[in-house]
């Protein structure tokens, strides 16, 4: 396949930024997008010219470090998928694609396509654990939990925190990463003891970190690798209510 | 049977190395005698004692959140983005522990046993019996922190069985098991940081060990967002860096996993122990091309309900379907009728290179096999497959473009895993005072082969529950006072000199294309199996490639600014080093243990053949110089519990 990539590079978060064409050849239906990603900067490289800066590590769709919105949709137009489990099968010869870092206040850009979501860490922080400082756990067989709960919780706990929820929400709201981690512990029995200052702690600190407030239109749950529901975001404004209930 | 290697040729023999930090207590005792004999830190002191932890994986993750709920001052290191992407994540399977809730005869006693076994006899027992110890502890653990393990229809807790043993001990959660125990580490890691106990830089690299007075004192880092070079002190340093199976290019690590952290501290003196224990997992999807930039891995867990076939007839390029029953060579259950397709990694790897190398293979390249879930569909049916495997046959479908409920997967062996690592004695510490060494960064569990789902107990038991104790003892003794200027000085100047010469070379061949024809070499000598001729070989191919390195790379940008291809320049340049000295190792182990299989030295039929009279040892390397010869310091193993046996899985 012949292609061109058009890619966003901006020197540093204080640059502007701009879109710069590049022609591409040999690309095959078997490649990732990331392998095609590399060919273009091996070429870049031996041109003497500064190669595509882009977030990557794992590259079989978990660890969430991938973060390209290709044609203007995180992750690409895969259902279920991440930018690194794309395969170019799905694109053909003669094609542009553009290739942009994640748009949001929330998450700068670094350089070219890598963005900081060190936000996200920061959720986190606030709230999304459980206490329980090593060696201090009862044993484990001693709470069962109904396995559909256990089910749910897995469900929610699925979320890779790729950010991809942001990207695609037209007021960059993280209510989905946000609710995914409240919902996931908020179904475990362990959860329960920090369930409502968990929720009122997060959410703060989701809109401390800029992030937009959310309007129901679901474009985050369409690009989540994952497949995380709408309900969770559901779920953690029912538990947000009822913490908030004097 | 002597070593018949001449030994001055490649490496030269140094005293023996052995562990005296064991209690000389019968093995149930030990660990608790360890626990009650070490010396410990009073809570207000603790906040005065430092340390530096780098990786954040499940060892990483663990041990920082666990130091800091303790109240030392912990400075924590990553490479990604976020602690949470640290590649623990990425591990499908499961978590072994000797809970024994199946009632299937399960114990601490077993977990040990099949431990030592399944590593062929080359792990230290005392290592061993407290990691299956502490193994039921870690379960307790992850449960209180909310991990959403496989429930039974009655809320307990599920397992299931893995490559290796004949008991469920493996706890499991859909397969993503890695996910959610890193995720809970993680999690208790940023309450920590919240706390403020753990302080957490991301998009840092460890590019140099500072040793001062003997000591383990700090580290240099660089920024990779700024490129800025910075100098971190701490009274004691862990490195929970992983393994170095990115050596060979293509294998089912993350991209930026590497060796530098390891291999920088080596090149201090510490000693590096058995580096050609490499794991090769059976079950990987097979390469599709030249452009293949990394291997994915299919869970283990599946061969407990597929099975592996390849077809009766040499060049049988008929679809699996219209393959009949008779003319299919399920070849597992056929030499390993008491295991079948549950036979250990090793066996299963060599086992699917044998019929490909017969020329059964099957797909393009004919480097594969098949793995069958037909007749687990016809059994259980297909929700039932669905829930135990869903994600795992998605992401296959995804990859390849085949639907695994229609057709068979097709599988095929990829490094996977790393046994050999740092050498470190019972209390994990190196052979340099104040550095510790913990998960798979170390050597010191699995001898020269991992079973499956046990890297996950491993990293967990280090950093949750062994680390916090046996680093306490050292911590009990400080300040060591203050490390010398001159001590920092050298170590920031040699790391400037480093990224200055990369950028100087100005070559014309990228550190990718290195890094690819490294890999090829390692993986053809020094891979699933080895020969005399073949290391040999490969050392010298080696040694060409590293002199074309410094003559012939190109990185491009500076150092002072986010630069991808200089952060992989250093990499490829420190497996260039760790290269050779793997297949020195494999070179010297004139025997077939475990990961390590030389062509000369089999059984009649074809199985890894042991020599305990001359190699029941951990081969603990010191560095002399890039290019020089190694120094090879012996630490004999001594079975006191278990009876070396050959290993068994007809």
């Amino acid at each position: 396949m012949k292609l061109t990539i058009r890619v966003w590079r901006q020197k540093d978060s204080a640059d502007r930024g701009r879109l710069v064409d590049y022609q591409l050849d040999g690309v095959e239906p078997d490649m990732s997008f990331l392998e095609m990603m590399d060919i273009l900067n091996e070429k870049l490289i031996l041109e003497g010219q500064d190669p595509v800066a882009f977030d990557h590590d794992c590259r079989e769709g978990i660890c969430g470090m991938c973060s390209m919105a290709i044609d203007g949709v995180p992750h690409g137009p895969e259902k279920a998928t991440t930018t690194c489990q794309l395969y170019m099968r799905h694109f053909n010869d003669g094609d542009t694609i553009t290739v942009e870092p994640w748009r949001a206040a929330a998450f700068p850009v670094v350089k070219d396509l890598v963005v900081d979501r060190s936000a996200f860490d920061r959720i986190i922080q606030a709230g999304g654990y459980v206490s329980a400082p090593t060696g201090s756990a009862p044993e484990a067989a001693s709470i069962p939990v109904p396995h559909e709960d256990a089910t749910k919780a897995f469900d929610a706990a699925t979320c890779i925190g790729c950010g991809a929820c942001v990207a695609a929400c037209p007021n960059a709201s993280a209510m989905l990463f946000t609710a995914a981690k409240v919902t996931h512990l908020g179904l475990m029995p362990q959860g329960q003891p920090e369930r409502q200052q968990r929720v009122v702690a997060m959410v703060e600190q989701m809109d401390a970190e800029g992030f937009g407030g959310c309007t129901n239109t679901g474009v985050c749950t369409t690009v989540c690798p994952k497949g995380i529901p709408l309900e969770t975001i559901a779920r953690m404004n029912g538990d947000i209510l009822a913490a908030l209930r004097p | 049977m002597t070593v018949n290697l001449d030994s001055s040729e490649l490496f030269t023999l140094g005293d023996p190395v052995g562990d005296t930090k064991a209690p000389q207590v019968p093995i149930e005792q030990r660990w608790d005698d360890r626990r009650f004999h070490g010396k410990i830190v009073n809570p207000a002191n603790r906040r005065k004692r430092s340390v530096i932890v780098v990786g954040t994986g499940l060892a990483g993750g663990s041990a920082s959140a666990t130091l800091g709920e303790a109240g030392y001052q912990v400075t924590t290191f990553c490479y990604q983005d976020s602690p949470r992407r640290a590649h623990s994540v990425a591990a499908q399977g499961g978590i072994n522990a000797a809970k024994n809730y199946r009632n299937d005869g399960d114990s601490i006693q077993r977990l040990f046993y099949d431990t030592v076994k399944g590593g062929d006899y080359r792990s230290r027992e005392s290592n061993v019996y407290r990691l299956a110890q502490v193994s039921v502890e870690i379960i307790d653990q992850c449960v209180a922190q909310g991990v959403p393990f496989a429930r039974d229809y009655g809320g307990l807790l599920d397992t299931r069985s893995f490559g290796g043993v004949q008991v469920s001990r493996t706890f499991y959660a859909r397969g993503q098991t890695g996910q959610q125990l890193l995720l809970g580490a993680y999690q208790a890691l940023e309450r920590q940081i919240a706390a403020g106990t753990v302080t957490m830089h991301t998009r840092h690299e460890m590019l140099e060990l500072i040793v001062s007075g003997g000591r383990a004192r700090g580290i240099v880092v660089r920024d990779m967002v700024t490129g800025e070079i910075e100098t971190h002190l701490a009274d004691a340093v862990v490195l929970a860096s992983g393994g170095y199976g990115n050596v060979f290019f293509l294998s089912t690590n993350a991209k930026g996993c590497n060796v530098t952290a390891t291999w920088r501290a080596h090149r201090k003196g510490a000693l590096f122990a058995n580096p050609c224990y490499t794991q090769i997992h059976p079950t990987c999807i097979p390469v599709s091309g030249d452009h293949q930039s990394k291997l994915t891995l299919m869970s283990e867990s599946l061969r407990n309900d597929g099975r592996v076939w390849v077809p009766t007839a040499k060049g049988d390029t008929r679809a699996p379907g219209a393959i009949p029953e008779a003319e299919r060579d399920y070849y597992l259950e056929r030499i390993y009728p008491s295991f079948g397709n549950l036979v250990p990694r090793d066996i299963a790897s060599r086992a699917a290179k044998n019929v490909c190398d017969e020329g059964r293979g099957v797909g393009p390249g004919g480097r594969g096999v098949y793995l069958d879930f037909a007749d687990a569909i016809t059994r259980l049916g297909r929700e039932a497959v669905e829930a135990k495997y869903g994600n795992l046959f998605e992401m296959y479908e995804r990859i390849t473009g085949e639907d695994p409920y229609q057709v068979p997967m097709r599988i095929y062996p990829a490094v996977h895993y790393t046994m050999g690592g740092l050498w470190v004695d019972y209390d994990l510490q190196s052979t340099i005072p104040g550095l510790f060494v913990i998960g798979e960064a170390n050597f010191s569990d699995h001898g020269a082969n991992r079973l499956g789902a046990s890297a996950l107990m491993q990293g967990l038991a280090d950093g949750y529950f062994v680390l916090p104790v046996v680093i306490a003892s050292y911590l009990a003794e400080a300040p060591y006072g203050d490390p010398a200027a001159a001590d920092i000085d050298e170590a920031v100047q040699s790391v400037r000199q480093r990224v200055d010469k990369l950028l100087s070379v100005n070559g014309d061949r990228t550190p990718d294309s290195f890094h690819r024809e490294l890999g090829q070499l390692v993986w053809e000598y020094c891979g699933m199996e080895r020969t005399e001729a073949g290391l040999r070989k490969a050392i010298g191919e080696i040694r060409r490639l590293r002199d074309e390195f410094w003559k012939r790379v190109k990185v491009s940008g500076t150092s002072e600014e986010l630069n991808q291809v200089l952060e992989k320049a250093g990499r490829v340049a420190d497996f260039l080093e760790l290269a050779e000295l793997m297949c020195i190792d494999a070179l010297h182990r004139e025997e077939s243990c475990g990961g390590h299989f030389r062509a000369e030295h089999q059984t009649p039929d074809g199985e890894a053949l042991r020599d305990d009279e001359n190699f029941a040892y951990v081969a603990a390397w010191e560095f002399a110089g890039t290019g020089s010869k190694p120094v090879l310091h012996k630490e004999t193993l001594e079975y006191e519990h278990v009876h070396m046996t050959q290993r068994s899985y007809k």
